[in-house]
């Protein structure tokens, strides 16, 4: 019998990378590939990055008079509160591990995934329903209590949705533990054939020493949300001073993970300054030993220090002296580092792209971050800045103008390989310029503020520390305006951006060398490693993009 | 982890040796040794907890990161204590900071 | 490119070998281990901290509890992480029987040290030791640190027995794997890594035996 066979239909284009190796919302939401785990997260943190956003452009709305005048004090509690928590909890401390990190640590290790990529997706779903008690408590009228739950407020007195939020942050933390448990057994278990402990990007160093952060930290203030819910809910008495209860233990259990917690959110930035210094510098690394090592100096000292965010708590001044001691200690990896990158730089072929731009950024700001920290961890001059907004300058020169500078880097960076298109760089640039100079308007003026005495959590000011306030108001809506431009360059690249080659920055590093986006196993044939990273040829290379 | 397999008669010898244990720690309870009861309730605890990391748990016979990362979690918890004890143990050792 | 069919059907893809599933198993539940260590760790500062603040009250109210079944308990605990160990042995030397049967042991034991500890909740709940405003104390005591103590005993206890109901779960799950005929000698990582588990619950508890139960047995 004959039968007319029609010929195959050409296929519109090869399934040959992870974005179109499977369409559909289920092979999204049931993927095991790191790669696909890496973007949900993406749209998940971002779109907490902007609620946070939205708190903090109220509380600078509330702050541009003196008076209290736009919300009462209460609701005012609850914007600080709320921005603290979102930021921190649920941009913040996942954003560059859980996006860049698990994209990237098996491509750079030469490894197909993760070890436990069910673990993986997992960790995303934790975080998407710890995320839902706390949006269900922002919805429902908020928390009041500063990000810090400090006791026996939170404990006793507040009205407000402290067991939803806490129960939120309880089960958000397992989400950060089993990421950090994730990297751990990978970069010990899956190297590729070759790649030694010192042949490792910088980038994984610095994702190991976090991962050994969230590891032995995030627990800690694990049991301790989960007993200031107890309190609440069985009214146990453990941080009632009134039966006994000790406030200030409350404040060691807290701060035991919530310090060392900032390192979770600075460590990965440093790992991308590493990669993107190298690769704009066309250089090695200056010290790669001594970067690698700091990054393990700083999870380690990280954990010494807590103290220094009681010194007028009423801890005992004698455990004052020793955590301030140990506080200067902790600055030495960091300004290794910082030194070890300019010497990256000095002699280089510097091309200032935007990855660049934040890494030049990151730099010079978390420096100005890093020692003002020194003068917090003072024990005389921070009898008089604690609570100020000194102190919230400093940690948003750390957080913004440190780890959100590096998060912005590391993404237009390895934009190119995650998406497969070039972002614009003419828009790029423009953005990181607003974001630096909106950055430094609205946090500047904060240590000015700070140390003539403004309190920090407070709504209302005297009228003499008026026109700082509304320089940081008028930064705050440039920052704003500055965040916003990459989302829309970067959508927009999605669908009009010129294709990338596996390798527009002429860098060196296994995740270059596979096509851009990457397949779904990453590399066809499993890598060998035979030399040290950053090995850069002095020949002229041409950076497309 | 090695393939080592542990005799049968380890692991009762263990048990066995951990039976014991119990029985002497509510035993010397009783006995009031001042300061030293929790001294040595804490020390047979800790002996009994290394009977089973090492044997019951195959750590004795399993790669040395297996140790170093036992190590690593209860030196990180001896942190947690020391650094919080010293704390409320040296409340008054210095005048206050803040004013009275 | 065609598939490589992996030689062990357990090999997940993104490993090379068995061995490396093994080791990267084993690796990944020692590294939770050390986070559950410091997850009661937090619980034995704060009793560190409020029984050197409070020694006498913590000496005192440790005298409520039943010292006989707390005692019983330890055994029991310390009896299952001996069927646990066998459990293991059993799956090591390929003998499925006696892995089912010490499995099934280990969870009797683990249902008896539970049924105890429920024993023991309710008659302190009965005698109003439970903290909160239902809490009462002998009159010249010292009650706050009394309630501590039982603040701490119901909050210690009560994540260590949560941890066990958890591990029973994952012994049904090996139960039920394990009649599939789904370990072999040559595989049988979820038993070995879920023993380790076990262990650890057990660890807590050895410590957790003579700072709640037998402080104050010497004084009078």
């Amino acid at each position: 019998m004959s039968a007319v066979v029609a010929p195959e239909p050409e296929p519109i284009e090869p399934r040959d990378n992870y974005l179109n190796a499977a369409y559909g919302v289920r092979s999204w939401l049931l993927t095991r590939d790191h790669k696909r785990i890496a973007l949900l997260y993406l749209v998940s943190i971002t779109f907490f990055f902007f609620l946070g956003g939205l708190f903090a452009l109220l509380i600078r709305l509330e702050l541009l008079t003196p008076a209290g005048d736009l919300v009462q004090a209460e609701t005012y509690n609850k914007l600080f509160t709320m921005h603290g928590i979102v930021m921190i909890f649920f941009f913040l401390i996942p954003s560059i591990p859980a996006v860049l990190g698990n994209f990237f640590i098996p491509m750079m290790i030469g490894a197909k995934d993760l070890a436990f990529p069910r673990l993986n997706l997992l960790s995303w779903y934790i975080y998407i329903v710890g995320a839902s008690f706390t949006m269900w408590a922002v919805v429902h009228g908020g928390v009041d209590t500063g990000w810090t739950f400090y006791t026996p407020y939170s404990s006793l007195y507040s009205n407000t949705h402290v067991v939803a939020t806490a129960v939120g942050i309880f089960i958000t933390g397992f989400s950060s533990i089993l990421t950090g448990l994730n990297f751990l057994v990978t970069i010990h278990t899956m190297r590729a054939p070759g790649l030694t402990w010192f042949r490792l990007p910088l980038f994984v160093w610095s994702h190991y020493a976090t991962s050994l952060i969230m590891v032995l930290g995030t627990p800690v203030i694990a049991v301790t949300v989960l007993l200031v819910g107890a309190e609440r809910v069985l009214h146990l008495g453990i941080f009632d001073p009134s039966r006994g209860g000790d406030p200030i233990l409350f404040q060691h259990l807290f701060w035991f993970y919530s310090h060392p917690a900032v390192y979770i959110m600075v460590l990965p930035a440093m790992g991308v300054v590493s990669e993107v210094v190298t690769t704009f510098s066309r250089k090695n690394i200056f010290g790669y030993k001594f970067v690698a090592f700091a990054s393990i100096g700083i999870a380690v000292l990280g954990f010494l220090v807590w103290g220094h965010h009681m010194f007028v708590s009423g801890q005992s001044v004698y455990a004052g002296l020793v955590f301030s001691i140990l506080s200067f200690l902790v600055a030495i990896p960091s300004a290794v580092k910082v030194f070890n990158w300019t010497a990256t730089m000095y002699k280089g072929s510097i091309s200032y792209r935007t990855p660049m731009l934040y890494a030049f950024g990151f730099i010079g700001l978390f420096t100005i971050g890093g020692l003002t920290g020194l003068f917090l961890a003072t024990l005389g001059v921070n009898v008089h800045v604690h609570d100020t907004y000194f102190v919230i300058a400093h940690f948003h020169y750390i957080m913004v103008g440190g780890a959100i500078m590096g998060y912005l880097g590391g993404i237009h960076y390895w934009w190119p390989k995650i998406s497969g298109k070039l972002y614009p760089e003419g828009w790029a640039r423009f953005a990181a310029l607003v974001v630096f100079i909106g950055f430094n308007l609205t946090f500047f003026p904060q240590f000015i503020l700070g140390y003539l005495g403004m309190p920090r959590r407070y709504h209302a000011y005297p009228p003499e520390f008026q026109v700082l306030n509304v320089l940081s108001t008028a930064g705050a809506s440039i920052l704003g305006v500055g965040y916003i431009l990459p989302m829309i360059y970067l959508a927009w690249s999605m669908r009009y951006g010129r294709n990338a080659p596996p390798n527009p920055w002429g860098s060196t590093g296994l995740e270059w060398q596979t096509p851009s986006p990457p397949p779904t196993e990453n590399f066809k044939v499993p890598p060998i490693v035979t030399e040290d990273p950053y090995i850069y040829s002095h020949e002229e290379v041409e950076i497309v993009g | 982890m090695s393939e080592h397999i542990v005799p049968v008669k380890v692991y009762v010898g263990v048990f066995l040796t951990l039976m014991v244990m119990t029985a002497i720690t509510t035993f010397v309870s009783g006995i009031d040794l001042g300061p030293w009861n929790t001294v040595v309730a804490l020390g047979i605890a800790v002996f009994k907890a290394t009977l089973v990391v090492l044997f019951f748990m195959h750590v004795k016979y399993s790669p040395r990161l297996t140790a170093i990362v036992i190590a690593g979690g209860i030196f990180w918890l001896l942190i947690l204590l020391a650094l919080t004890f010293s704390d409320f143990a040296t409340r008054g050792w210095l005048p206050s900071l803040v004013g009275t | 490119m065609a598939d490589v069919q992996p030689a062990e059907p357990a090999l997940q893809h993104q490993f090379e070998s068995m061995e490396q599933q093994k080791e990267a198993s084993s690796l990944g539940m020692w590294v939770f281990l050390v986070t559950e260590i410091l997850f009661f760790g937090g619980l034995f500062l704060t009793y560190t901290i409020y029984r050197w603040e409070n020694a006498r009250a913590f000496a005192d109210a440790s005298r409520h509890m039943d010292i006989t079944l707390g005692t019983i308990n330890t055994v029991v605990l310390i009896f299952s992480s001996l069927t646990m160990a066998m459990a293991v042995h059993s799956a090591e030397t390929g003998r499925r029987r006696l892995l089912i049967l010490f499995l099934i042991a280990t969870m009797i034991l683990g249902g008896v040290f539970l049924g105890i500890k429920a024993v023991e909740y309710t008659d302190h709940i009965q005698h109003h030791l439970f903290p909160g405003p239902g809490f009462r104390y002998p009159a010249g005591a010292d009650a706050h640190g009394a309630s501590l103590f039982f603040s701490l005993y119901f909050a210690m206890t009560g994540l260590h027995a949560l941890h066990m109901i958890i591990g029973l779960g994952i012994l049904t799950t090996l139960l039920l794997m394990a009649r599939r005929g789904r370990f072999t000698a040559e595989y049988f990582t979820p038993v070995e890594v879920s023993g380790l588990y076990w262990h650890f619950v057990d660890i807590v508890w050895i410590f957790l035996f003579p700072l709640l139960y037998l402080i104050g047995r010497h004084l009078h």
